[in-house]
């Protein structure tokens, strides 16, 4: 009896797990493949074949809409670490025990609007007639107002400000866990605050470094309303192609293929990048 | 164990079943403003055993959203006149009508016969009218006073202060400009293609003057009431609004002909509450509720009195922008023939892609 109920709850532990990645992971990405590998005849005449990635290969839009995001990307995620790790460093390690939580917080406090609601922030903020504008107009800085959206820069301040808060959280919990005894003792050793930082501080925030990119890179590589709404007329983005494949031109074979090949691009970036600064997930993300 | 598991399953299909004996459900898939809260409310008043769900989409999602679940998940749905016969002949998501279950006399004859010769399918009719309009250009009159086609979108002397949609209109509204009639080549792929090519190369050499493309109503509200652009392609409704709102801002029939399409009722393949959604069909094209549907559309239906259901700054915005000759020169939208929106959607990957 105490064998088989024990059996059973591991059972129940584990049913919740396994449907969540089996249902909502695997399978769908099972069926992507599979559309992704059926060709197109005539209407509802399929074969089996690999002419949808031909074609984006030959289409070099397409490529170059690919490199153009994972590149965009890669720049929002170095941003974002520039920016999220000076004050990752402060609610860790400066900042009084008492203001670290409501610091914390006010980190979160943007992510509880939806994406939507913060990237129509940005619009009214930047827009021509917009907040910004106006204001230099007031004050006689600028003598015609001037139009900061709808374009690269913009795109990427959205994203920057969207992604950044995945890049604190895991750093501020690396570094929250570093004795202050190691920062001493390099001092005392006579490191400069340049060297303390590079040969102590950085690598015991590897882990956190590496997962906050990972996360942001992942993030901003698939995200589709903040380049869409903030870019404007020349701001083309991977995944507002696999939007207009399935849904303008109802070319789910094409859609499929450019959603597998985004996997697969990204997870080549990010393997990339861990070869590239000589990590591997087993010392980083999976360390203890 | 088992009898607590037994117990629980009991407990799930008596759940169930409690749920499949509540009131019945019309889930419509419309268009924004077309199912307005005041015309929902009355509706459920009237046939208190039917609760509306409203889902707002647009033709392309739509179709992809039937297309998706094979044509289930919905029980009433409102795509253009020129959307059906592709997407039944290829995805299967639709319906045939019961043309004796709808108040057909009490809509216009012209349309009702327009949409039944666009979507009738082995001798089956699939939709009937709801609220038709057209595309063309808005301006504002105190700045751009001399735009009246297509082209003037285009124009370098409004560099910086023009918009369109990138979708399918504007192709065709190009083309129209450039003195194709691209109706008519619907069943030439070759000269359509060859048209799309100058439409492509003019739109990109286009792009240095356009301010940004719009995406929706919204959207387009905001660029044309804050003056940032002054002309720009549109929706005659979205023109209707705004004319409310600043009366220099018109909508202006194109020369070559505004493009008039038709938004219509047709039944998902899947739908399980047919008679709520020829009750609300029937409802909407009474007289007093055809007044609350088109105050909040801006668009005319498909019945004979249509303009003068109209609130009256609709309807004030409706005759500054037509007059008869316009109305002659309407373009309705053709058939697309299956593969024509591939071809389509190319040229709008160029365009976009483009940078100038």
């Amino acid at each position: 009896m105490g064998r088989d109920a024990g059996r059973l709850s591991l059972f129940l532990l584990f049913t919740p797990f396994v449907l969540w990645i089996g249902l909502l992971i695997v399978l769908p990405q099972i069926g992507i493949g599979y559309v992704s590998l059926r060709e197109k005849i005539g209407i509802n005449e399929f074969s089996f074949g690999l002419k949808n990635y031909a074609d984006f290969f030959n289409e070099p839009i397409y490529r170059n809409t690919l490199l153009r995001t994972a590149w965009i990307s890669i720049l929002v995620t170095a941003l974002a670490l520039v920016i999220g790790f000076p004050v990752a460093y402060y609610i860790a390690k400066i900042a009084k025990e008492r203001s670290r939580a409501a610091l914390f917080l006010m980190c979160l406090i943007p992510l509880w609007v939806s994406d939507l609601v913060r990237a129509y922030g940005w619009i009214v903020l930047l827009r021509e007639t917009g907040v910004i504008s106006t204001v230099l107009l007031r004050l006689g800085i600028i003598s015609t107002p001037i139009e900061m959206l709808y374009n690269d820069v913009t795109v990427i301040i959205g994203l920057v400000y969207t992604v950044i808060l995945f890049m604190i959280v895991p750093l501020v919990s690396t570094l929250q866990g570093m004795d202050d005894a190691l920062l001493e003792a390099g001092y005392n050793l006579g490191g400069s605050r340049f060297t303390v930082f590079r040969r102590i501080i950085v690598p015991y925030a590897m882990p956190g470094i590496v997962a906050g990119c990972i996360i942001t890179f992942m993030l901003t590589a698939g995200s589709y309303l903040t380049p869409v709404l903030l870019g404007g007329k020349n701001s083309s983005w991977f995944t507002e192609q696999i939007y207009n494949q399935f849904i303008t031109r109802y070319n789910w074979e094409a859609g499929a293929t450019f959603g597998v090949l985004l996997l697969l691009f990204t997870s080549l970036v990010v393997w990339a990048g861990l070869m590239l600064t000589g990590q591997s997930l087993a010392t980083t993300v999976a360390k203890d | 164990m088992t009898s607590i598991l037994r117990a629980l399953l009991g407990g799930t299909a008596i759940a169930l079943l409690a749920g499949s004996a509540n009131a019945e459900t019309l889930r419509l898939l419309t268009w924004g403003s077309y199912a307005p809260d005041e015309l929902v409310q009355k509706f459920e008043e009237e046939y208190p055993d039917i609760d509306v769900e409203v889902t707002f989409s647009n033709n392309e999602e739509m179709i992809a959203k039937l297309r998706a679940t094979g044509g289930t998940g919905f029980d009433l749905a409102q795509p253009s006149h020129d959307r059906v016969y592709a997407a039944q002949t290829e995805y299967n998501i639709y319906k045939p009508l019961d043309l004796s279950k709808i108040d057909v006399d009490k809509m216009t004859p012209k349309l009702v016969e327009g949409v039944k010769a666009n979507t009738t399918i082995d001798g089956e009719v699939y939709s009937v009218p709801h609220q038709w309009g057209t595309s063309g250009i808005m301006a504002n009159i105190k700045e751009a006073p001399d735009a009246k086609g297509w082209g003037d979108l285009c124009d370098p002397k409004y560099k910086g202060r023009t918009s369109m949609r990138l979708r399918r209109t504007i192709l065709l509204g190009m083309g129209y400009a450039l003195g194709y009639d691209p109706f008519s080549l619907y069943d030439d792929k070759a000269a359509y293609q060859e048209m799309l090519d100058k439409v492509t190369a003019k739109l990109i050499d286009c792009k240095q003057i356009i301010k940004t493309y719009w995406t929706g109503g919204d959207d387009l509200s905001a660029l044309m009431l804050s003056g940032e652009v002054i002309l720009s392609e549109t929706w005659d409704s979205t023109a209707f609004k705004i004319y409310a709102e600043n009366p220099d801002i018109v909508f202006i029939p194109p020369e070559t002909g505004a493009l008039a399409w038709i938004d219509t009722f047709t039944l998902p393949r899947g739908g399980q509450a047919d008679d709520a959604a020829y009750k609300w069909i029937n409802f909407v094209l009474r007289p007093e509720n055809v007044k609350i549907m088109s105050a909040s559309t801006g668009s005319l239906a498909a019945v004979p009195n249509a303009v003068e259901l109209l609130p009256d700054d609709k309807r004030a915005a409706v005759e500054a922008a037509f007059h008869d000759r316009d109305i002659e020169n309407l373009k309705f939208f053709a058939n697309i023939p299956p593969g024509l929106e591939d071809m389509e959607g190319i040229a709008l990957e160029r365009i976009k892609a483009a940078s100038n």
